[in-house]
């Protein structure tokens, strides 16, 4: 296990050291950063549905209030980046753990309600404050700046953003494979027998929906700085679907699997731009298609099919 | 003093009454079996002292400690483990991570020194996965030691779940109906396990319907009807009794 | 004020009508597998649209409703055999994602046919607003909470006094006894997505000419028709009628005293408080864990 999983994670780091001189223009490198972050986002929100086997219909809300306090702190408050993006964060955590006790004691559909509630609530929020957050039309954000250095030039982000996702990579990898990792693994496999065996199910549960939740906090404040403009679509119901998507399709509880999701329905929108208006049927069909036939996702039944084991 | 001790305990489901004023106690050391016909409160017996419900009226005593509604994973952390009738296996695990959960309560389950992948943490770890092994080898899965769980037939899943109760380290196991579905040679390996386990200390309650197994295994026997206590003693005193030999053949007593 | 009050009722209780034929339309097909029909919204969309579509293509307005009507019932069967049937089985996460798909082809195929458009549907019965204690009542909300009331007490009488009704029930409360008994819980299947869409679609056609449609409404009338089920607890028909027009009232009032802006945020701060606090519903059951 331990020298298996370093040959992918070389070849991810190699990969992502060479692209940016692969790639023709800076829509593409653009296209890549992306991608780089959607991943990291999807990677967080597997740990929660893949892994532990809990739902979330509201995680474009935390990526949201994430977004907003970087946007909003600095203009309107004069913080900087790095400590909006912090404050963001903890809020929400906060908030996440405010909620996640008497949400996790639902099951299935109701956990999916509950979720799907707060993301709209937040977005309804987001919408309407427009005093604070420039309301439907989106606010911009300042530049992200750390003891007076810059983020400006799109490779500064894309070394940045390949960091983190490497970092990403390796601690969830790390972190499914270790006692934590295991007990949520399996609450997701029989909760009556976790508990049997000593597991504190509802703790567990509670702990991987906060880390989850501030997870997509950081990376929507790192969107929003990037694209230097923020707007409620990211905190709205149908981008929570997308990222959902994204982790079922890569493949439930497979780390490679999220990068696949996330590269994937990251270009669509662009494959689909061709097919002027059709954009909704075809990603719908895409879910349904993906869930009949490849219930495991892409990464996992690629990964049968090689006669690949493991993650 | 007995390890575990049971008094008037009772639960109602609406207006079912499954176990009604049910008493009896069990040494630390010995085999312990709990029969009786389909229906008769076997299982809700065990899910009450294993904290799945909380009783309706009556007490349980581990060690003179009242351990009655307390939550299952309370009474892990006091050495209680079980298998389940109905299976409970991880199935998106691999075989020897179900081993290896059954130690989570001795293990050092930090988030953070887990995504750092801290070094003692890994070697804990380590040590854990060959422990692992070492009980499947045990329990007779030695060739299951790569295998993931949903690619195991029942008979080996049903040993699993006992591999991972051991891998708790209890002083009391509970096994619910742990031949149950196995052909007979798997009966007799089972049996022979049940055996290995308590002559290594843990103190074992059974409820089982075979009955040649239980009565080769346990030094005592309770034995439930309709959910209340119809007898208690040893192999001799049951395999005598009438209420029993009426209970169970039908006959009238 | 109590004219105020009234106002705010009688909309609320209109749009309420509408979210009750919605979650009943989630507690039928709920019943018959399990599965929330996250697609439901679009029942509702397609029953406005179509009802447009057919009356703007000249038919008369009763063969106009009919049609957008049974439509969205054929879409609900054919959601059922093509996605939800060839997965028996599979996770929660796995069905919600099936009927979110099904339900954003169903919207970009609307969006592809007929536009982007907002549109609406002339009242049935004119919009001569009649005044009911200093307030005003539009006849088209008459429509609507007659019809929905007949329809409840249709559904009742299915459910209480036929076979074919009660054989759904009792596929509801255990379908491999139902199966064993003789019925045939694949028809019930059948026409638990049948009657769903037609539900929903009615609730479409008949509150589209007070508050218009487009391609895109589906998903808050559906999310809503959710809250109104989860509300009433999940399974539960009556629960379900009461929990819609709890909804669509506390909506309305919240809309008119408390900040319109927000209107769309109380069903989920409701279903929220609910969940948390009540989260059998109000009418729904206690289930017990089995080991």
């Amino acid at each position: 296990m331990t020298t298996s999983r370093y040959l992918p994670l070389g070849a991810l780091a190699a990969g992502l050291l060479v692209l940016p001189w692969l790639l023709p223009n800076s829509f593409y490198l653009d296209l890549a950063i992306r991608m780089a972050i959607n991943a990291i986002i999807v990677l967080g929100l597997n740990l929660l549905i893949g892994f532990a086997g809990q739902i979330s219909l509201g995680h474009a809300g935390f990526l949201g209030l994430g977004a907003y306090a970087s946007a909003v702190l600095p203009t309107h408050f004069g913080w900087p980046p790095l400590a909006a993006m912090l404050a963001g964060m903890a809020l929400t955590g906060v908030l996440a753990a405010l909620v996640a006790r008497p949400i996790f004691r639902l099951k299935g559909h109701y956990l999916a309600m509950a979720t799907l509630g707060l993301g709209i609530i937040l977005n309804i929020v987001v919408r309407n404050e427009a005093q604070w957050t420039g309301g439907p039309d989106g606010m911009p954000v300042l530049p992200f700046e750390v003891a007076g250095l810059t983020l400006s030039r799109d490779w500064h982000w894309w070394w940045l953003v390949s960091a983190l996702l490497l970092l990403s990579v390796w601690m969830a990898q790390n972190l499914m494979d270790s006692p934590f990792g295991r007990a949520l693994r399996a609450l997701h496999g029989s909760e009556v027998a976790s508990r049997g065996v000593g597991v504190d199910v509802a703790g567990y549960k509670v702990a991987i929906f906060v880390l989850s939740a501030m997870f997509a906090s950081l990376m929507g404040s790192i969107t929003a700085h990037y694209v230097g403009f923020v707007t409620p679509n990211v905190a709205d119901f149908f981008h929570s679907i997308e990222l959902v998507t994204m982790v079922v399709i890569g493949g439930m509880a497979s780390v490679y699997g999220s990068l696949l999701g996330a590269v994937l329905l990251t270009a669509l929108p662009q494959l689909l731009a061709t097919f002027e208006g059709w954009e909704t049927v075809v990603f719908g069909a895409i879910l349904m298609l993906c869930m009949i036939f490849l219930p495991k996702g892409l990464a996992p039944t690629l990964a049968a099919r090689f006669g690949k084991g493991g993650q | 003093m007995a390890l575990l001790e049971v008094s008037e305990l009772s639960i109602q489901f609406g207006g079912v009454k499954a176990v009604q004023a049910v008493s009896f106690s069990i040494d630390a050391g010995m085999i312990y079996a709990v029969i009786g016909p389909n229906g008769a409160g076997k299982t809700t017996l065990f899910n009450l002292i294993t904290g799945v419900y909380a009783p309706t009226a009556g007490s349980i005593r581990l060690d003179g400690q009242p351990v009655h509604g307390l939550t299952p994973d309370r009474l892990a952390q006091r050495g209680v483990a079980r298998t389940f009738q109905n299976l409970q296996v991880c199935m998106n695990m691999l075989a020897i991570e179900n081993v290896m959960v059954g130690a989570h309560l001795r293990l050092d389950r930090s988030l953070f020194k887990a995504a750092l992948r801290w070094p003692a943490l890994r070697r804990a770890d380590a040590a854990l996965r060959d422990e692992a092994a070492e009980l499947m080898r045990f329990v007779g899965l030695a060739q299951y030691l790569t295998a993931r769980a949903d690619s195991m037939p029942y008979g080996a899943l049903k040993r699993l779940e006992i591999a991972r109760a051991l891998a708790m380290r209890p002083r009391l196991l509970f096994l619910d109906e742990p031949a149950a579905g196995l052909n007979p040679k798997e009966t007799q390996e089972v049996d022979a396990l049940v055996r290995r386990i308590a002559d290594a200390g843990v103190t074992v309650v059974l409820v089982e319907h075979d009955m040649k197994m239980v009565m080769n295994l346990s030094e005592r026997i309770l034995v439930l009807d309709y959910g209340k206590k119809l007898a208690e003693g040893n192999r001799d005193e049951i395999r005598r009794n009438p209420d029993v030999i009426a209970a169970y053949l039908g006959a009238h007593a | 004020m109590l004219a105020q009050f009234l106002q705010f009722l009688f909309s609320g209780v209109t749009v309420g009508a509408t979210y009750a034929l919605a979650a009943l339309g989630f507690t039928l097909i709920y019943n018959a597998s399990h599965v929330i029909n996250f697609a439901q919204g679009e029942f509702i969309m397609l029953g406005g649209m179509l009802a447009v579509f057919f009356t703007q293509a000249g038919l008369p307005l009763p063969v106009a409703l009919l049609l957008a009507v049974l439509l969205p019932a054929l879409v609900g069967v054919l959601v059922e055999k093509l996605a939800i049937e060839p997965v028996k089985g599979a996770p929660t996460v796995s069905l919600i994602i099936i009927t979110i798909g099904a339900s954003l082809v169903i919207r970009g195929l609307t969006q592809v046919w007929l536009g982007k458009g907002t549109h609406s549907l002339p009242a049935f019965s004119g919009d001569a607003p009649l005044a009911l204690l200093g307030a005003t009542l539009l006849p088209q909300s008459l429509w609507v909470l007659g019809v929905t009331a007949l329809v409840v007490a249709a559904l009742w009488g299915f459910f209480n006094h036929t076979l074919l009704g009660k054989a759904m029930l009792a596929t509801s409360f255990n379908s491999l006894a139902a199966q064993l008994v003789g019925v045939h819980t694949g028809r019930v299947l059948f026409l638990s997505f049948a009657m769903s869409g037609a539900l929903g679609a009615l609730g479409g056609v008949l509150v589209t000419p007070i508050t218009l449609t487009s391609y895109d409404v589906g998903i808050m009338l559906g999310l809503k028709g959710f809250v109104a089920a989860v509300v009433g607890g999940l399974g539960n028909g009556l629960g379900a009628v009461l929990g819609g027009l709890l909804v669509g009232v506390l909506e309305a009032l919240g809309a008119g005293y408390v900040s319109s802006a927000y209107k769309d945020a109380i069903p989920f701060a409701l279903i929220l408080l609910m969940l948390f606090f009540m989260p059998q519903g109000l009418l729904g059951a206690r289930n017990t864990e089995r080991v």
